[in-house]
C-alpha cells in the first residue's frame, strides 16, 4: 500500500460522500444519512492515513518532511481540513443537509489534486527556503482557515437557495428548499464559520510573517501572496464589522461569504499560477 | 464642543469609515500584485508603453505600498482605529467595572434568562445555600442587602468585552513596530567572496554603504545537493571580528538559520561563482606543496621552479555543481599537459619526472541579506495581542447572574436572572443547568421557569 493509492481512494470516497449528501438533500433520502456520515468519516481516516504514509515515505527516501510543501500536498490537506471541519459541524448541529454544501469542496480539492497536470505529485526534497519548522505551523493555520471559508461559502450558497425559494413562495413545508435549515440558523452558521476561519487566517498570516523574517529578514515584503492574503483578511474583517456594528445579516452576509471565498481561491491558487513572487515554488 | 457634536470626531469614529477604508485598502492593494513593483522606470515603458508607464509613475504604482496615497490610507485606517476605540471604550469600560449589585430589581424581571424558585429555608439560609451552589459551578457571588431581601451577583468574563479593542490596539502596535523598523532599521545586501572580509553593507534601493562596526569574513561557501540534483542547502561559514567588543567568533549560516550580531542579522540569500580559484600543486612524491589563489585565463608561475599553469577554459554543466575546467600545465620538460577536470577535486598529471597532484576549487561569493529591525519584537507583540484579542472577542462572553432572595413568611422566594453579551444559546444552556442544580437541592422548588 502506498500513499498515492490511499489518496486515490480518498478522492473516490469523498466523491461518494458528496453524492450521498447531495442525494440525501435532493431526494430527501434521510435514511442514507448514517451511511453518508460513515463514508465521510472513513474517507477522512483514509485521507489521514494517506498523509501519514506519505510523511513516512518521505523519511524512507531520506528526505523526511511534513507533506505540506507543494500544491499537491496542500490540496490534499485542504480536503482533509474541510472534511474534519464538516464532520465537527455535523456532530455539533446534528444536521446532515449541511454536508451537501460542504463535502463537494473536499471532493473537488482532492479531484483537482489527483487530475491536474499543472503540478507534480511525487515526493520531492525540500528546497532550502522551505526547510523550517514554521512550514508546518504556517500551512496548517492557513488551510484550516481556507477550509472554514470554503464551508462558509457553501453555507452562503445554501442561504441564497432557501431565501430565493421563500421569495417565490416556495417556503411551504412540502418544498425541497424547506428541508434546508431555517434561514436564521444558516445565517448564524455562516457567520460562525467565517469567525473561525478569520482567526485561523490571521494566525496563518502571522506565522508566515515570522517565517519570512527568519528566512529573509523581512516579515512583510508586499509579495503578491502576502498582499492577497491581506486583501482576503480585509474583506472578511469588513464582513465581520458590517455584521457586528451595522447589523448586516442574511443575503448580504451570504454573498460576502461567497465573494470572500473567491479572494481565498485567488490567494491560494491564482497567485501561484497567474502572478509571480516568493511563493511561486507553489507551482511545483 | 463635546465630542458628540464634533463632526470631525464623528467622521473618524464611524464604522462606515472603517468599512470604506477596509474596502479601499483591499481594492487598491490589488494594483501592486498586478503591476510588478520596484523596477526602474524603463521597465514600465517597455512593458506597458509610454502612456500607461507615465500614468503609473505619476501615481507611484511602481512602488505603491510606499506611495504617499497608500500611506495616507494606512494613516486614515489608524486614525479610524484610534478614534473609534477612544469613542467606544469608556462605555465598554463602564460595563466591565459597573457595580451590578446596583442593578434595579425590575430589570431582573425583564432579563432574557429567568427562573423563579421557592425555598423552604429562611432568606439567610437560602442565600448561603445558593452562594454555595454558585461557587461549586465557578460563580463567585458578592451580595448586597436590599430593603426587602438579599441580592447576589456573580459574573464571568467581564474583561472579554475588551477583546475587540485588544485587536484594534494590536494593529496599531504592529504599525508602530513597522515604523520603528523603517526609521531605525535597514535592509541591505552584500556579496563576500570566500576568504574576503567586509565592514560595510549596501542598502537596498539606494546602494548607500552602511558601516557594520565590525568585520565579517566569509571563510567558505558550499552548496549541498540532493541525489536528484536539487539544491539541499546553501551554507556560509562566517567569522565576525568585533574590535570594539573584543570578540571573534565563527558560525555557519543556512537559509532559515541566520547569524545575529549586535542587532544586525545576516541571512543566506544567494551566491555566485567568482573568476578566482584556489589551486594546490603537489610535486612528485609529495616533496613540495603550494597553494595559489589565481584568476582564470592567466599563466601563473611557481617561483623558484619551472612549473607554470593556468585555467584556460570552462564548460558549465547542466547542474550548478558540475562545471568543468580546462587546465594547462607545464613543468618545463616536454609538451605541456592540457586536460579537463571538474571543480573541487584533485587530478594527477603524469610527467616524466613522476606524478604531480593538481587540485582546483573555484572561489564562490556568498550573497547575504542584511537586516536590522529593532521594531520586529514590537510587531511580534502586536501579532500575539491580535491572536489573543481575536480569541477573546470571538469565543469568550461576559456572562452575568443575579439572584434575588426575599422572605415569604418564614420561607423565601428566589428570582434567578442572567444575561450574556454573546453566545446566547450557550448561555441559555449554562443557565438551565444552574437552575437544575439549584432545584436538586431539596429545600428549593421550581415554581415557574420562563425563558
Amino acid at each position: 500500500m502506498t500513499s498515492s493509492q490511499l489518496l486515490g481512494y480518498t478522492t473516490f470516497a469523498y466523491l461518494a460522500s458528496a453524492i450521498l449528501y447531495l442525494g440525501l438533500f435532493v431526494f430527501r433520502a434521510r435514511k442514507i444519512g448514517p451511511l453518508a456520515t460513515t463514508v465521510t468519516a472513513a474517507a477522512w481516516l483514509v485521507n489521514t492515513a494517506g498523509i501519514g504514509l506519505r510523511w513516512q515515505e518521505s523519511y524512507q527516501m531520506g528526505i523526511g518532511y511534513a507533506p505540506l510543501s507543494n500544491m499537491y500536498e496542500s490540496l490534499v490537506f485542504f480536503a482533509w481540513s474541510i472534511a474534519i471541519l464538516y464532520l465537527g459541524l455535523e456532530w455539533k448541529y446534528k444536521n446532515r443537509v449541511l454536508g451537501a454544501f460542504a463535502m463537494p469542496f473536499a471532493f473537488l480539492s482532492m479531484a483537482y489534486a489527483s487530475l491536474s497536470t499543472q503540478f507534480g505529485k511525487e515526493i520531492k526534497p525540500l528546497i532550502p527556503a522551505l526547510q523550517s519548522n514554521w512550514l508546518i505551523a504556517h500551512v496548517i493555520t492557513c488551510f484550516v482557515g481556507y477550509a472554514a471559508f470554503a464551508v462558509a461559502c457553501g453555507f452562503g450558497i445554501m442561504y441564497l437557495l432557501r431565501a430565493k425559494s421563500e421569495e417565490r413562495g416556495g417556503g411551504t413545508p412540502g418544498s425541497l428548499m424547506a428541508t434546508l435549515p431555517e434561514l436564521k440558523m444558516i445565517d448564524d452558521l455562516t457567520h460562525k464559520t467565517i469567525i473561525f476561519g478569520f482567526l485561523w487566517l490571521s494566525a496563518g498570516i502571522i506565522t508566515g510573517a515570522i517565517w519570512a523574517n527568519s528566512a529573509w529578514g523581512t516579515y512583510w515584503s508586499w509579495d503578491p501572496k502576502e498582499t492577497w492574503s491581506l486583501i482576503t483578511w480585509f474583506m472578511y474583517a469588513a464582513t465581520l464589522h458590517a455584521r457586528f456594528t451595522r447589523g448586516w445579516s442574511g443575503k448580504r452576509i451570504a454573498w460576502l461569504a461567497i465573494i470572500g471565498f473567491f479572494a481565498v481561491i485567488f490567494t491560494y491558487y491564482g497567485v501561484n499560477f497567474w502572478l509571480s513572487g516568493l511563493h511561486s515554488y507553489g507551482r511545483g | 464642543m463635546s465630542k458628540e457634536e464634533n463632526t470631525i470626531w464623528r467622521f473618524f469614529a464611524s464604522v462606515k469609515l472603517a468599512l470604506f477604508v477596509l474596502f479601499i485598502l483591499a481594492a487598491t492593494s490589488i494594483i501592486g500584485t498586478l503591476i510588478p513593483q520596484n523596477n526602474p522606470p524603463s521597465f514600465y515603458f517597455q512593458e506597458f508603453g509610454p502612456n500607461l508607464a507615465r500614468l503609473f509613475l505619476i501615481l507611484d504604482f511602481h512602488r505603491m505600498y510606499n506611495s504617499w496615497w497608500f500611506l495616507t490610507l494606512l494613516m486614515l485606517f489608524s486614525m479610524n482605529l484610534i478614534v473609534c476605540t477612544l469613542d467606544r471604550l469608556p462605555n465598554v469600560w463602564r460595563m466591565v467595572v459597573v457595580d451590578n449589585l446596583a442593578t434595579p430589581l425590575e430589570r431582573l424581571t425583564k432579563m432574557e434568562q429567568r427562573a423563579e424558585l421557592a425555598s423552604s429555608a429562611s432568606p439567610a439560609a437560602a442565600a448561603d445555600a445558593l452562594r454555595g451552589i454558585l461557587a461549586g459551578r465557578g460563580w463567585k457571588a458578592r451580595s448586597a442587602e436590599m430593603p426587602e431581601g438579599t441580592l447576589l451577583f456573580a459574573q464571568k468574563g467581564a474583561w472579554s468585552r475588551l477583546g475587540v479593542y485588544c485587536v484594534h490596539l494590536s494593529i496599531l502596535v504592529i504599525f508602530i513596530g513597522a515604523i520603528i523598523g523603517a526609521i531605525f532599521g535597514f535592509k541591505a545586501g552584500v556579496l563576500i567572496p570566500e576568504g574576503n572580509s567586509v565592514s560595510e553593507v549596501y542598502e537596498y534601493g539606494t546602494e548607500r554603504p552602511i558601516p557594520l562596526g565590525f568585520d565579517l569574513r566569509c571563510d567558505r561557501f558550499a552548496v549541498e545537493y540532493y541525489e536528484n540534483g536539487m539544491p539541499k542547502e546553501y551554507r556560509s561559514n562566517l567569522t565576525v571580528t568585533d574590535r570594539q567588543q573584543n570578540e571573534t567568533f565563527s558560525r555557519a549560516i543556512e537559509v532559515n538559520d541566520p547569524l545575529d550580531h549586535r542587532g544586525i542579522t545576516f541571512y543566506q540569500a544567494s551566491y555566485e561563482p567568482t573568476n578566482e580559484f584556489l589551486v594546490q600543486i603537489e610535486t612528485p612524491a609529495g616533496k613540495e606543496k603550494k597553494l595559489f589563489r589565481i584568476p582564470a585565463g592567466q599563466q601563473i608561475a611557481w617561483p623558484g621552479t619551472d612549473i607554470s599553469f593556468g585555467i584556460i577554459n570552462m564548460a558549465e554543466g547542466e547542474r550548478g555543481n558540475d562545471t568543468r575546467f580546462k587546465i594547462w600545465f607545464s613543468d618545463g620538460k616536454g609538451e605541456p599537459a592540457v586536460f579537463w577536470m571538474p571543480n573541487a577535486v584533485s587530478a594527477s598529471i603524469p610527467r616524466d619526472g613522476g606524478e604531480y597532484l593538481f587540485s582546483l576549487r573555484q572561489i564562490y561569493a556568498t550573497g547575504l541579506q542584511v537586516a536590522k529591525d529593532p521594531g520586529v519584537w514590537v510587531v511580534y507583540i502586536g501579532c500575539g495581542l491580535m491572536l489573543l484579542g481575536l480569541y477573546v472577542a470571538f469565543f469568550l462572553s461576559h456572562r452575568r447572574i443575579w439572584v434575588y432572595i426575599k422572605p415569604e413568611g418564614s420561607a423565601s422566594r428566589v428570582l434567578l436572572a442572567g444575561s450574556s453579551n454573546k453566545n446566547r444559546v450557550g448561555f441559555e444552556r449554562n443557565f438551565a443547568e444552574l437552575t437544575e442544580a439549584i432545584t436538586k437541592d431539596p429545600s428549593f422548588t421550581d415554581t415557574e421557569v420562563a425563558s
